[in-house]
């Protein structure tokens, strides 16, 4: 029963350098579930993710995706890294970029055929990026560029998605379409870890959250976990973002 | 058979003993020999100055800026000898050649600036640009040196290889010049490229010209370069300058320490290498100093113990000992809460002798049971365990420390829920105690804290509860 | 032409090819390099691999290909793999492993060489600057020609690294961009980048004899830099920088008869002077490129300030009018000089956009000053319209205070379309006046390029 489950995480140390990043953090995430990561900045977000994708060494505890370690199941795991990631002088279009997400499936050293093109224009379309796919990336706004990403992990057609702040700096356009794919893939029955910042909106798009602060502070479906009392251990005394916090808890509370 | 033979031999041992003449050593080791002499100054001299600026060209990423300035010096030294006699000048004289090679030196770093800057190629491509096309200018130029009447265009060619074995007094005045004149700036400017190097943004919204700070740290690179190319040529020169400098990265995290260092490593290093070089026939000179500072730089990239690759394994492999000791010790205590049904009765010392199972133990976390019970061992070798069959129990010095590294624990809990905010800096969990990173203060706080959640009947849950709920549900 | 005559294609043109070959194949390998920010990985490894090629040497006691190539091969992974150690384990620097590296292995192939320069011919300033002039001497028979064995080495590299670059296309372009994707799709950076590193070695090796340790270092960076000041797409990278590598080696070979006669001189080093070239057309490139050019660089920023220039001065005007109606007893008159002097700019400047003006048909000149004609009416009641929109908006929708709302619009103002003023006005709801109290004008619609019989959109307001 457990191997159905797309991600469960037992006991995971993370040590940077000498000093334990995350250490303790466990939980379980049940297949179609849209779960936001939040924390402060520095709580070991990024880290987390990618100790999932054995990007970084593990001190202990384990990882097991669909019941197995990640290197046997990389292939259902699609990665929408964080845009600083790339260099986005880079001579390629945006068509490019999204065909790169299915090179493994077009295998080592063989060529791009029409098809493999067409599912990369489909996912373009998919994000709003139909007409954009002869652009050179450097050419790209912010959330263009996103999108460029969000449309290679879809053409991967994995089944679990690790997303690093895809909201980050994106207009309320990207946003949106953003939260549309993320809703889409849940009707499929995907799965989607994201790292989020924007607290406010947290209730709004993911189902389940997972509080972070170098270790789980709380875990579970967004209306049970999701309180001041959790919140207040997470982020601790900052005041003006509990402040817009409550106020958006205030809002849904209203039924705004 | 006798190729491979011949080859061995010169290469082995042997062929070197043979070739060594044991009172040779008595003279070059107390530097009896004015050549000598004069060869470990030079080295020992040039080999701290470049020692010392390479840290800051380390610290400011640019390490390989000293290969492409070196190339870029050629044409200008090529150029002047050409055009010296048109003036008046000896050719071959030298500070006519140094001369000619400053102001190619200073083209080529502003070349790179420009590129860099204005267009949107990166460093590395700005380097290797210029270094290239000067080097391939400053060939064109030697090509035509060569074919001048005044002929001896032959010592041109030091500047490539160096002449380290044939350096005159005159070569020796120039490091020793060159090398005090650099020393000097970078002291004076010490604290204003301290912070170019660490935190460029925030020097330059402090105002400071941070493209002036570069352009002199790169204009110090230019002085010691060219002095020291035609001395000890151009491979010997780059090398000087990355490998001292990287070696005592490994040591020290002070910027002043590792400066100091990197100085001394690259003295020790001209001054090693050219006395071994003295003391055995073809050995180059230049070739055997960058050995002995790779040397160096071997031994700090595995011992040093700020950074050091042996030292980095040997903190790992204790960090995991000390997660595993934990998780046993703090493991069997919290199941041996779960056993007490008084709790306000100073629970687990009434049960602090109990058996524990280890499979209990195995369940509580993720671990495979080699590693929990290597762990297990080697705390009932410690004293702390008693063992039978698949139980373990805590003696009393266990005990002690089960209670110790369990309150911890929640301290810690404690700690970051009450402040979260500025965990992720404090926090140090690999901390051998708790005192040893928060104050006294902090810490009697968080105690009574944690005496009101025990008051209360709310112990803090650890993790694992929930874990193990979820286990059990899902049968 | 006597220059003519001292050509001779046997000659020459073997030194020719030699150094197109070595350009092609280095510049081929060199964009990914550059894409890598690997650029002076080429100096590294054309250093490094001295050892390689001494023990190659000093084990097969001749200068055979074959083992000079594997000694070559395996010192150029042994390269790439000590300076990623040292890199990650190390936590050093990308620039100062390399330095480290190709330093050390530099050195110790200078021992091995001078401790075997008995046993074995080897100059290592053969090895280093090549030499080309010597090139077609050395032949071998291939299909009944005589060809130079430099240059059947160097063609076969040169196919192999095209081999390379086609098959391999989208792997090298992957694990260029994203590494970090790539690993997760299994396919490891780190095998393409030692695939990369062996044969930047054996290229670096088969110039060696020919054109020498300099030239392909150039033809690895500087080609590739000059193609991405052209293009922007990956196929045309790879086909310009071996364009411009071929012409430098052209270029070069020319110059180096040439050049050196007009000074005096018989000639000079071959390898140089085709470095030389290569990097006057990167300055060529650098300065002229139509798209990513200095000059065209510094005429789109010419030219931004000088309609940003032109805009305010419309505007100005516009509102110098709309002062007079209210107190019509100003008597400052418009000359160019009062203009000037108000909106900082130059007198040059002033002169040729009063001048453009004029001759547009938005300014008339009566005497010294400068009044608005209809047409420059409406166009600059368009952009103060933007502007105040703009401070509508800003007051508004952003929160800003009344105090700093000018500043922005003064700038936002002269990107402001027809579509976004609309767009503006809706979001503030049709106001009537800025927050300064200033009137807003009216839209004016192009009534004279709307066809005949379609109403104009106008949003006129009374």
């Amino acid at each position: 029963m457990t191997s159905t489950l797309p991600l469960r995480i037992e006991d995971l140390t993370v040590a940077y350098h000498r000093k334990p990043v995350i250490w303790d953090v466990a939980f379980d995430v049940k297949p179609g579930s849209l779960v936001g990561v939040v924390g402060p900045n520095g709580a070991g977000k990024s880290t987390l993710l990618k100790a999932c994708m054995d990007l970084i060494p593990v001190a202990s505890g384990r990882v097991s995706i669909f019941g197995e370690p990640y290197k046997v199941n990389r292939h259902r795991v699609g990665y929408v890294p964080q845009r600083e990631s790339v260099d986005w002088d880079f001579p390629v279009s945006a068509l490019d970029v999204v065909t790169m997400g299915l090179y493994r499936e077009i295998g080592w050293f063989r060529p791009v055929r029409k098809k493999h093109k067409q599912a990369a224009r489909d996912a373009m379309e998919q994000v709003g990026l139909a007409d954009l796919e002869g652009r050179q990336i450097s050419q790209l706004s912010g959330g263009q560029q996103q999108r460029t990403f969000l449309a290679r992990a879809l053409v991967q057609d994995a089944d679990l998605y690790f997303m690093d702040e895809p909201f980050a700096a994106v207009d309320a356009a990207t946003e949106k379409a953003i939260v549309q794919i993320l809703r889409g893939m849940k009707q499929q029955g995907k799965t989607a870890i994201v790292i989020h910042h924007d607290l406010q909106t947290v209730p709004e798009y993911f189902d389940h959250v997972v509080l972070l602060n170098m270790r789980v502070v709380a875990n579970g479906p967004t209306e049970e976990v999701f309180t001041t009392e959790n919140l207040q251990k997470t982020y601790g005394g900052r005041l003006t973002l509990l402040d817009q916090v409550t106020e958006a808890m205030r809002r849904r509370d209203k039924g705004e | 058979m006798t190729i491979i033979g011949n080859a061995l031999n010169a290469i082995t041992a042997r062929g070197l003993v043979a070739s060594i003449d044991y009172s040779e050593w008595t003279r070059v080791l107390l530097l009896e020999d004015y050549n000598t002499r004069l060869v470990v100054f030079a080295t020992t001299l040039l080999g701290l100055s470049a020692g010392v600026i390479g840290s800051f060209t380390l610290l400011r990423k640019r390490a390989l800026l000293g290969d492409a300035l070196s190339h870029a010096t050629l044409p200008g030294i090529g150029l002047a000898f050409l055009m010296a006699p048109t003036f008046g000048f000896e050719g071959k004289s030298l500070p006519v050649l140094l001369s000619g090679a400053a102001i190619s030196g200073s083209v080529g770093m502003l070349a790179i600036l420009v590129i860099r800057n204005l267009t949107k190629l990166k460093e590395d491509a700005a380097l290797g640009i210029v270094l290239s096309v000067f080097f391939g200018g400053g060939l064109v130029l030697l090509g035509l040196a060569q074919q001048m009447p005044e002929g001896h265009a032959a010592g041109l060619e030091s500047f490539i290889y160096g002449k380290t074995a044939s350096i005159v007094a005159q070569d020796a005045r120039w490091i020793f010049g060159a090398g005090t004149i650099s020393l000097a700036v970078l002291v004076l400017l010490y604290k204003e490229l301290k912070l170019l190097c660490f935190d460029d943004g925030f020097a330059s919204s402090l105002g400071y010209p941070t493209v002036w700070l570069d352009f002199v740290l790169m204009a110090v690179v230019v002085l010691v370069t060219i002095v020291g190319l035609q001395a000890v040529g151009l491979v010997l020169m780059i090398a000087l300058l990355v490998i001292p400098a990287a070696s005592a990265r490994f040591w020290t995290r002070s910027l002043y320490q590792m400066t100091m260092l990197a100085g001394s490593i690259g003295a020790i290093s001209g001054m090693l290498g050219s006395m071994i070089s003295g003391l055995a026939p073809r050995l180059p000179s230049g070739a055997m100093i960058v050995l002995t500072s790779a040397v160096f730089f071997l031994s700090s990239m595995l011992f040093g113990r700020q950074r050091g690759v042996v030292i980095q394994a040997i903190r790992r492999w204790t960090t995991r000992r000390r997660i595993d000791r934990r998780h046993v010790l703090r493991g069997i205590y919290e199941l041996l809460e779960t056993q007490t049904t008084r709790p306000e009765v100073s629970p687990v010392e009434a049960t602090a002798g109990n058996w524990v199972g280890l499979n209990a133990l195995q369940e509580s976390r993720t671990w495979s049971n080699r590693r929990m019970l290597a762990e297990v061992n080697r705390l009932r070798e410690q004293g702390l365990l008693r063992t039978r069959d698949h139980e373990a129990a805590l003696t009393a010095t266990g005990l002690l420390e089960a209670r110790r590294l369990t309150r911890e624990h929640r301290l810690w809990e404690l700690y970051l829920i009450t402040h979260a905010d500025v965990a992720a800096e404090r926090v140090d969990r690999d901390a051998e105690r708790i005192e040893d990173c928060l104050e006294p203060v902090m810490i009697e706080e968080l105690e009574s804290l944690l005496e009101k959640a025990v008051a209360v009947g709310r112990v803090p849950i650890s993790p694992h509860e929930i874990d193990m709920s979820t286990r059990l549900a899902e049968g | 032409m006597d220059d003519a005559s001292n050509w001779m294609w046997a000659l020459d043109g073997w030194i020719l090819a030699a150094g197109i070959l070595c350009a092609v194949a280095s510049s081929l390998l060199g964009n990914f390099l550059v894409l890598r920010r690997m650029s002076m990985l080429g100096d590294a490894v054309s250093h490094a691999v001295l050892p390689g090629l001494a023990a190659a040497f000093l084990i097969t006691g001749s200068r055979q290909s074959f083992p000079m190539f594997l000694g070559a091969a395996v010192v150029g992974v042994l390269t790439a793999m000590l300076t990623q150690w040292i890199r990650n384990f190390g936590k050093v620097d990308e620039g100062a492993s390399m330095g480290v590296v190709f330093t050390t292995l530099f050195s110790l192939g200078l021992v091995m060489i001078v401790q075997a320069a008995d046993t074995v011919d080897l100059d290592p300033g053969c090895v280093l600057y090549g030499a080309i002039e010597f090139t077609p001497l050395d032949t071998v028979v291939v299909f009944g020609w005589d060809v130079p064995r430099v240059i059947v080495t160097l063609s076969i590299v040169t196919l192999v690294n095209l081999l390379f670059v086609v098959v391999g296309y989208k792997e090298l372009k992957l694990t260029s961009f994203d590494p970090a994707l790539a690993d997760t799709m299994g396919l490891r950076s780190a095998w393409v980048h030692y695939t990369l590193m062996t044969l930047v070695a054996i290229t670096a090796v088969a110039s060696f004899e020919s054109v020498g340790n300099i030239l392909v270092v150039a033809m690895m960076v500087v080609p590739a830099a000059a193609a991405s000041l052209l293009t922007n797409r990956l196929p045309w990278l790879i086909f310009s920088s071996a364009v411009i590598g071929a012409l430098s080696a052209i270029l070069g070979h020319l110059s180096a008869i040439h050049v050196p006669r007009m000074f005096g001189y018989a000639s000079t080093s071959t390898a140089g002077m085709m470095a030389l070239m290569a990097g006057l057309l990167f300055l060529l490139v650098m300065i002229l490129s139509p798209s990513n050019g200095l000059l065209i660089n510094f005429a789109r920023r010419q030219h931004l300030a000088f309609s940003i220039l032109g805009d305010d001065v419309l505007a100005f005007i516009y509102r110098h009018e709309e002062k007079k109606i209210d107190w019509p007893r100003t008597e400052q008159t418009l000359t160019r000089q009062w203009l000037q002097k108000q909106l900082l700019s130059s007198p040059i400047a002033m002169s040729l956009i009063l001048f453009w003006y004029r001759a547009s048909g938005q300014l008339d000149r009566h005497g010294e000053s400068y009044v608005l004609t209809e047409t420059g009416r409406e166009a600059a009641a368009l952009l103060v319209r933007s502007h105040r929109l703009w401070e509508q908006y800003l007051v508004d929708q952003a929160g800003m205070a009344s105090d700093r709302i000018h500043g922005q619009a003064e700038r936002l103002e002269h990107f402001t379309d027809r579509s976004f003023r609309d767009k503006l006005e809706r979001e503030t709801e049709f106001p009537v006046s800025d927050p300064h109290g200033s009137p807003i004008p009216a839209e004016i619609s192009a009534k004279k390029s709307s066809p005949p019989g379609e109403p104009s959109n106008g949003n006129f307001m009374s």
